[in-house]
């Protein structure tokens, strides 16, 4: 079945490496993407022109483009241009986060646009302030209406992290192709249990996060 | 209706802000990088720098058995790292692999994010624009594999009636199509699909790179390449970033004086004969940087 392998010298240990050094790169970026994600979607929602045509720019711009494209601008494209000499790590963060703020910033534009305008005029009327709107009574409203969706991004950042093996990142997925590549020989049929492992991996890791987000779902229910 | 047409205003020139943003980050690169061939400015580092960090940094593939591939204990082995592993020892400095892909090789180069690039790189005229080429250390052509009761020593062995199998895209495909326009060809998307057919009697013989037919009729009984070696004869080299002639000239002189213990020899003995056999030994391996 192929999975032998897996037990040959350190390949298992090299398997984890590089699951770590995908979670790593995907993990930084959510919680980028997440931050910056709230204060752009906002942004999209202001009535001021200059700053939805910049924001809907943006936007559109990291949607068109392919994050594999993203990849090479960053990393080769800034190097070329100014001069700038970025670790890969940095920049697929980078990338990483560029795309994941663009797609949440839409989420949470999405989700705030949802909220009724008399939820806004209540509160006014209770005497809170703006900010305190926000705070109190937006944020967790759209918090609980972001968040199947929000689950669905980040998990989809995290697999899309196996496209920095083309900046020289040697991530899981790299890891499996290498094992699977030097064993062609000796066991042929190596890469069915390599990618079934990956899988098992890529699994373990998501499932919690889909596990969090219906409890947190459940949990804000009323 | 008022709204749609505001809205499609707004939409097209959404797309025309991004599409400026393209072409405007496109142009703004091109103008620094001939202002960087103006003031010829490096992005490479020479021989004496590489030294004096006690480091280099080599691309190789990480997943190219026999040329580049990484064993169980997470040791870069191969062909290229042969080699590589060679011109850290005799430079005296540390070597920091960096795993490349077949479609990043050149910018590496081009960035110098690797000093030297060891990936089964074939020498060609438009990569040559981009990148210098030391002396090769190995020889790629194509080849041609057929069964072995009709074996196919010579392509004017081939009649009307035969197919020849290749897989498109290949340098194969675009060969014969212009070298041999009479010979029927029969194209396939993957390697698999063509394997499958060729054993199921689909044509006389079957058209790819020599190593690929060579190493096929060596795992599979009752094949022969009876034309190992056909069609322009490409040669493998390392590569160095475009104008880093100190490293270059390094990297050539060590190719020749290599050339004089029979180092690529006892390379592809140690790397390749698992994979290609004895007999394609003098076929595939350059020594000393002088193509025969």
């Amino acid at each position: 079945m192929g999975f032998e392998v897996l037990f040959k010298g350190n390949n298992l240990i090299r398997l984890f490496e590089g699951l770590l050094a995908a979670l790593r790169i995907s993990f930084i970026s959510v919680i980028i993407s997440i931050f910056c994600g709230l204060i752009v979607g906002t942004l999209m929602t202001q009535e001021n022109r200059v700053i939805r045509v910049i924001t809907r720019g943006y936007l559109e711009f990291i949607r068109i483009m392919p994050q594999m494209v993203l990849l090479f601008i960053v990393y080769f494209g800034t190097t070329k241009a100014l001069g700038i000499n970025m670790s890969a790590e940095t920049s697929s963060i980078i990338v990483f986060s560029l795309w994941g703020t663009a797609e949440m910033a839409d989420l949470v534009r999405g989700a705030l646009t949802s909220i009724p305008a008399i939820q806004y005029e209540s509160s006014y009327s209770l005497g809170l302030t703006s900010a305190q709107t926000y705070v109190y009574v937006i944020i967790p409203q759209i918090i609980r209406r972001m968040l199947p969706l929000s689950i669905n991004l980040i998990t989809r950042m995290i697999k899309t992290t196996s496209l920095v093996m083309m900046i020289g990142i040697v991530e899981v997925l790299k890891v499996g192709q290498q094992i699977i590549e030097a064993n062609r020989k000796s066991s042929p049929n190596a890469a069915f249990g390599v990618f079934a492992t990956i899988f098992f991996l890529y699994f373990i890791v998501c499932w919690p996060i889909s596990l969090l987000s219906k409890y947190l779902e459940k949990k804000w229910e009323n | 209706m008022n709204k749609i047409v505001r809205r499609f205003i707004a939409g097209t020139l959404t797309l025309g802000l991004a599409a400026l943003s393209i072409t405007g980050c496109g142009s703004a690169k091109n103008g620094t990088e001939s202002a960087q061939a103006g003031e010829s400015k490096k992005v490479y580092r020479t021989l004496d720098e590489i030294k004096e960090s006690g480091t280099i940094n080599i691309g190789v593939f990480s997943d190219k058995n026999p040329f580049g591939y990484v064993d169980e204990n997470g040791e870069y082995q191969g062909y290229d790292v042969y080699l590589a592993e060679r011109l850290g020892k005799d430079l005296g400095v540390e070597i920091n692999y960096v795993s490349t892909e077949a479609a990043s090789r050149v910018e590496y180069l081009e960035t110098g994010k690797v000093d030297i690039v060891l990936a089964n790189f074939t020498v060609t005229e438009e990569r040559a624009e981009k990148v210098d080429f030391a002396l090769p250390y190995m020889n790629v052509a194509l080849g041609v594999v057929s069964h072995d009761d009709n074996v196919i020593e010579d392509l004017s062995q081939i009649t009307a009636d035969d197919q020849v199998i290749v897989i498109s895209g290949t340098t194969a495909e675009t060969y014969l199509e212009k070298e041999y326009p009479d010979i029927k060809l029969q194209k396939f998307d993957t390697y698999a699909t063509a394997k499958t057919a060729f054993e199921n009697g689909t044509g006389v013989a079957w058209a790819n790179d020599n190593t690929e037919v060579i190493a096929y009729a060596k795992e599979n009984a009752g094949y022969v390449v009876g034309i190992p070696s056909l069609g322009s004869q490409d040669t493998i080299a390392p590569a160095v970033s475009k104008g880093n002639s100190s490293l270059l000239d390094w990297i050539n002189g060590e190719i020749e004086s290599l050339g004089k213990e029979n180092f690529f020899h006892a390379d592809y003995e140690a790397t390749l004969i698992d994979t290609y056999g004895a007999d394609y030994e003098e076929t595939l391996v350059v020594e000393g940087g002088k193509v025969e």
